[in-house]
């Protein structure tokens, strides 16, 4: 596979050289990336979906650690996972449909792999039924042993992978691959059309005459807007230019081209014109579990702006925004500093950013922040994909899109590396 | 608490039935007995007032305890407040000076004789504004000394009312003329109507009626009202109104008269025809603050030199400063302010009074009009206001009895006082109580480019302190990397960053220095735009906030929001990011894309008072709900001294 082994590395450069922007073209490019990768996986005969998580894993473990800020890699990645591993869990409870006697012995043989005790049939029945299906009263009641049954899947997916040495298999290893690209192809297309989806929910949010404030340029904020004003609703946007990048400048510029009223206003006065704002509505670089959100720079200034004048704050997330981990000090963490030329001129301050003092040490430091942490609790409502959803929900939506093997096993082997 | 309870007690003293010229206050005292010979007004200090609870000795009393001092009075004072710098507010030394003489200690024989006195010092004050040269001054007064009271009363109201008649008439005479005559006719006309005014002015004198409307009181410049009338109105009216009313009337005096916004449609007139700049047409005007003149860059300097030689009356140096302003190479609250005074004062070394004049009437309207040629230039800032107030006073208390030039080497000495003690003295007093607020290891932050807040970041690292200063700038202001350059030259160890990034470095902060452009009485700071940002980004950080502002620049507006009252900058500015080529987005718009696009470059912001921890003033480190107690004891001791 030279052509993929090129392609992840061509790949893997831009990211290290941060040359691609904005997490949609990340996670867009992340998921052709897997496509290719999976396509390109020669399937075994047994554990099929095993080779495919690993191939998917180890670039993916690559790409996330050309850059672990950028968190619409992982998961993208972990959706591809979690992708795969449906597939396979629907392929194998298609299959105990009619193995239904042989899959116990099968079982056996495999169980010595993952120290987990044996998984009757029902319970796999039950616990695929359970990833598969919402949960219902039924499946609630049924499923005592479920919360221990779900992480096994990816066993129980090496268990039927191994027990089924029958006539079928063939055509059962090329399906799988081929559902599994399906999917994926699902995937990118959900990344590229969560624009649309988000901004057919604009109408409900925006009324009439409403004064709208947004920081930076964001396309789904764009698009948001662009559709409440084809919708015939009139109203005022207020674009803080965003500092250091002034992207607000070029959202103001798109803005203004499809006809909306706009102003465009410093980043310093935004605290002075909240008061007169309705709605503030931003898009986000990613939201984490705990409903937390990484936003550009500036957007917690916003948002603890707004929520002294008790003006909602709205974050615009497509799904693949939503990252299954928890943050830590994510300020730092999770942050990236930028050129200090974007903020000072080297060739005005060249001298004194190496003056040095007795220690040796630059007095002076330039600090330039890409990204800003919004808590939760600054934030009254997320608008995804699926619709509006509180902060607090976040951790539910997520555990929809992830499994939490990935989340685990993401963790430990980037622990390992 | 003292203190304040002999403010209280003067109203009553005086209702035994001594002449009270003036509310409360110390009216008289300007000519109290003892410093009248040598030059009165320099022997009490403005910083001298007991009525304020962070103690300051009261200004009618330093002649007694001092020993009639002149301009140096109020130094000790300070350097003894400077010297033990005291956390609080409370300054032992000087509240023993205006314990030692409570106004009580008035009321005896010397009253009597010294309530004649003044009574005739003040009559001939009022009469200086009022009946001119016409009428001997004294001789009708001093025969009794409450008459003047009931007089005054009625003439009181009379002045400002007749005023804006006046000026109504001139308005609505030259408007329809406005669009056809040619400037030379326009000005012709305005000189023949104010001659016809002085005239009939003159005959009202005469007859002894109270007609003579101010003359020239600067129909110039509508904004203007807010510092100019009042401050006259209010003194002309207090020092008249009887003693019954006298507090009430004191707290309706209290309230700042309303602005006039720029949008009152007969202020939008006026100032249009006598605005010396063009007004840029209403484009790309943000709907929400047509209240606010637009702003008026220097690529104006042109138009405004062809009009040079109509602008009759405009002192060079006063040009000059106004020019400064328009090109923006002057900024900051204080540097303005002091070009200001300067600039005025030169003025007043020039100034002659011409024939058939009275110094104070002309002197008054000179100043005003200066002053709106400023407002042209550029908004005033509060603390200018204050200035200006201050120096009106000034002039209409000048004793009827000097000379013209004693008078203007009165003037110049005052202005000097000003700037040395409210300004220069008091930055030093503030950079000794802040620096007790700096401690070793400390991280510092400061937004823009506050010059107070630079001295105390100097003077602190003079004094050997190690600590880390983080210098905060936003887009369209460069102050900040001005200051972080003189910092680091000063070998401070600084960090750099803009204000969108101030919530990634305010976790390692561990105090917030601001400065202000002004302090409202309702705790509000008035300041660069950001600073609320700054100042709410700490609290919500538990990081506390020092504002560090002279007491000059507090005023007792109140605001709420950063809209109602404000200043626009320059909206050009906004779409060019210097040192940035690559920030071009806005360069090739359109007609139909500017017509939706507004750019908004606000100059200041107003910070809410639950974000401030401390204000660091000259009367001491106070909490943000005393600034009206300040406000209070300062206006009476600006205006009365």
């Amino acid at each position: 596979m030279p052509d993929t082994q090129a392609l992840v590395n061509d790949f893997l450069n831009k990211l290290k050289k941060r040359k691609i922007e904005g997490s949609q073209a990340t996670a867009k490019q992340t998921a052709e990336l897997l496509r290719s990768v999976i396509s390109q996986t020669r399937m075994p005969y047994t554990n099929q979906a095993a080779a495919l998580i690993h191939s998917v894993k180890a670039v993916g473990e690559r790409l996330i650690a050309a850059n672990p800020v950028e968190l619409a890699v992982g998961n993208v990645v972990r959706r591809v996972l979690h992708i795969v591993r449906e597939e396979d869990l629907s392929l194998t409870t298609a299959a105990m449909a009619g193995l239904n006697l042989s899959a116990e012995s099968d079982d056996e043989d495999d169980t010595d792999r993952d120290n987990h005790p044996a998984l009757s049939a029902a319970a796999i029945a039950a616990a695929s039924r359970s990833t598969l299906r919402p949960p219902s009263l039924q499946t609630l009641l049924e499923d005592v042993p479920d919360s221990a049954a779900v992480p096994h899947t990816s066993s129980s997916g090496g268990d039927s992978e191994g027990k089924s040495k029958s006539a079928d298999k063939s055509s059962r290893s090329r399906k799988l691959k081929h559902d599994v690209i399906e999917a994926v192809n699902e995937l990118i297309q959900d990344i590229s059309t969560c624009h649309e989806l988000i901004a057919e929910q604009a109408v409900e949010h925006i009324h009439q005459n409403e004064v709208i404030l947004t920081l930076g340029s964001s396309r789904t904020v764009l698009e948001f807007l662009c559709a409440a004003k084809e919708k015939k609703r009139s109203f005022r946007v207020f674009v803080a230019e965003g500092a250091p990048r002034y992207q607000g400048h070029l959202l103001a510029k798109e803005l203004v081209t499809r006809g909306l009223q706009t102003t465009l206003i410093t980043d310093s006065a935004v605290f002075a014109m909240i008061s007169r704002v309705n709605m503030v509505i931003v898009g986000a670089h990613a939201v984490m579990a705990n409903g937390g959100v990484i936003a550009p720079v500036g957007l917690n200034m916003v948002a603890l702006a707004a929520q002294k004048h008790a003006v909602p704050f709205v974050v615009l997330a497509g799904s693949h925004k939503l990252c299954p981990l928890y943050p830590h000090h994510p300020e730092v963490l999770l942050n990236e500093l930028r050129s200090p030329s974007e903020l000072l001129d080297f060739g005005e301050f060249s001298d004194c950013l190496d003056f040095g003092s007795g220690i040796g040490a630059p007095l002076l430091h330039v600090v330039n922040p890409t990204f800003d942490y919004v808590p939760p609790k600054l934030v009254s409502l997320f608008i995804t994909d699926t619709g509006g959803h509180n902060p607090s929900y976040m951790y539910r939506l997520i555990a929809d899109y992830y499994s939490a093997d990935d989340l685990v096993l993401e963790r430990r082997t980037t622990s390992g590396n | 608490m003292d203190a304040r309870r002999m403010s209280r007690a003067v109203p009553r003293v005086r209702q035994v039935g001594f002449f009270t010229p003036n509310t409360p206050a110390k009216q008289p005292q300007p000519q109290s007995a003892a410093p009248c010979s040598e030059s009165p007004p320099l022997s009490d200090s403005p910083a001298s007032n007991s009525l304020s609870p962070v103690m300051i000795p009261p200004p009618r009393h330093l002649s007694d305890n001092l020993g009639g001092r002149t301009a140096a009075v109020p130094v000790p004072g300070r350097e003894n407040s400077g010297e033990l710098p005291t956390v609080g507010s409370y300054n032992p030394s000087e509240s023993v000076l205006s314990l030692d003489s409570p106004p009580r200690s008035r009321i005896g024989d010397e009253e009597l004789s010294e309530g004649a006195e003044s009574s005739l010092g003040w009559y001939r004050r009022s009469d200086s504004a009022k009946f001119a040269s016409s009428l001997p001054s004294g001789g009708f007064n001093l025969s009794t000394a409450k008459h003047p009271e009931s007089v005054a009363a009625v003439e009181a109201k009379n002045p400002l009312p007749e005023q804006s008649e006046a000026q109504k008439e001139q308005a609505s005479s030259s408007k329809p003329l406005k669009a056809k005559t040619t400037k030379a006719e326009r000005r012709a006309l305005q000189e023949s109507q104010r001659a016809a005014k002085a005239a009939s002015r003159a005959e009202a004198n005469k007859s002894g009626t109270p007609g003579g409307a101010p003359s020239s009181k600067p129909m110039k410049q509508p904004p203007q009202k807010k510092d100019g009338p009042p401050v006259a109105s209010s003194i002309a009216a207090s020092e008249r109104i009887g003693v019954d009313r006298s507090v009430e009337k004191e707290r309706k005096k209290d309230l700042p008269p309303p602005r006039k916004q720029f949008d009152d449609e007969s202020r939008g007139g006026r100032a249009k025809r006598r605005s010396v700049l063009n007004q840029p047409e209403a484009r790309n005007r943000v709907e929400l603050f047509r209240h606010l003149p637009p702003h008026k860059n220097g690529t104006q300097l042109p138009y405004l030199g062809s009009k040079f030689f109509e602008l009759h009356e405009k002192h060079p140096a006063v040009y000059k400063v106004g020019l400064q302003y328009l090109a923006g190479d002057l900024s900051g609250g204080n540097a303005r302010c002091i070009a200001m005074l300067q600039a005025f004062q030169e003025a007043i070394r020039d100034y002659s009074t011409p024939p058939e004049k009275t110094l104070t009437r002309d002197l008054t309207s000179k100043i005003g009009g200066f002053v709106s040629f400023l407002i042209e230039c550029r908004p005033l800032s509060m603390s200018m206001g204050n200035a200006i107030r201050f120096l009106k006073s000034r002039i209409a208390r000048l004793p009827l009895t000097l000379s013209e030039s004693e008078a203007k080497t009165t003037l110049c000495s005052d202005i000097d006082r000003f700037i040395n003690e409210k300004i220069v003295l008091a930055d030093k007093v503030i950079l000794r109580h802040a620096a007790t607020k700096i401690r070793d290891g400390d991280v510092l932050l400061t937004y823009g480019s506050s010059c107070v807040v630079e001295m105390i970041l100097l003077y602190a690292h003079e004094l050997g302190k190690q600590f880390r200063v983080v210098v905060v700038n936003s887009h369209p202001m460069l102050e900040g990397q001005k200051l972080l350059r003189r910092l680091v030259v000063k070998g401070l160890s600084c960090t750099y960053t803009q204000l969108n990034a101030i919530s990634y470095v305010m976790h390692k902060v561990t105090r917030v220095f601001l400065g202000a452009s002004s302090i409202f009485s309702n705790g509000t700071v008035y300041s660069t735009v950001g600073t609320a940002s700054v100042a709410m980004v700490a609290h919500a950080f538990r990081v506390p906030v020092l504002v560090c502002c002279e007491a000059y620049k507090f005023h007792e507006r109140v605001q709420l929001d950063s809209i109602c009252f404000n200043e626009l900058g320059d909206p050009d500015a906004i779409s060019k990011v210097p040192g940035r080529v690559d920030v071009n987005y806005l360069d090739n718009l359109t007609d139909k894309q500017k017509e939706n696009l507004e750019l908004l470059n606000l100059k200041y912001d107003a910070t809410p008072s639950d974000y401030i921890s401390v204000i660091v003033t000259d009367y001491g480190m106070i909490p943000p709900t005393s600034v009206p107690v300040i406000v209070r004891g300062y206006r009476k001791e600006y205006l009365l001294i």
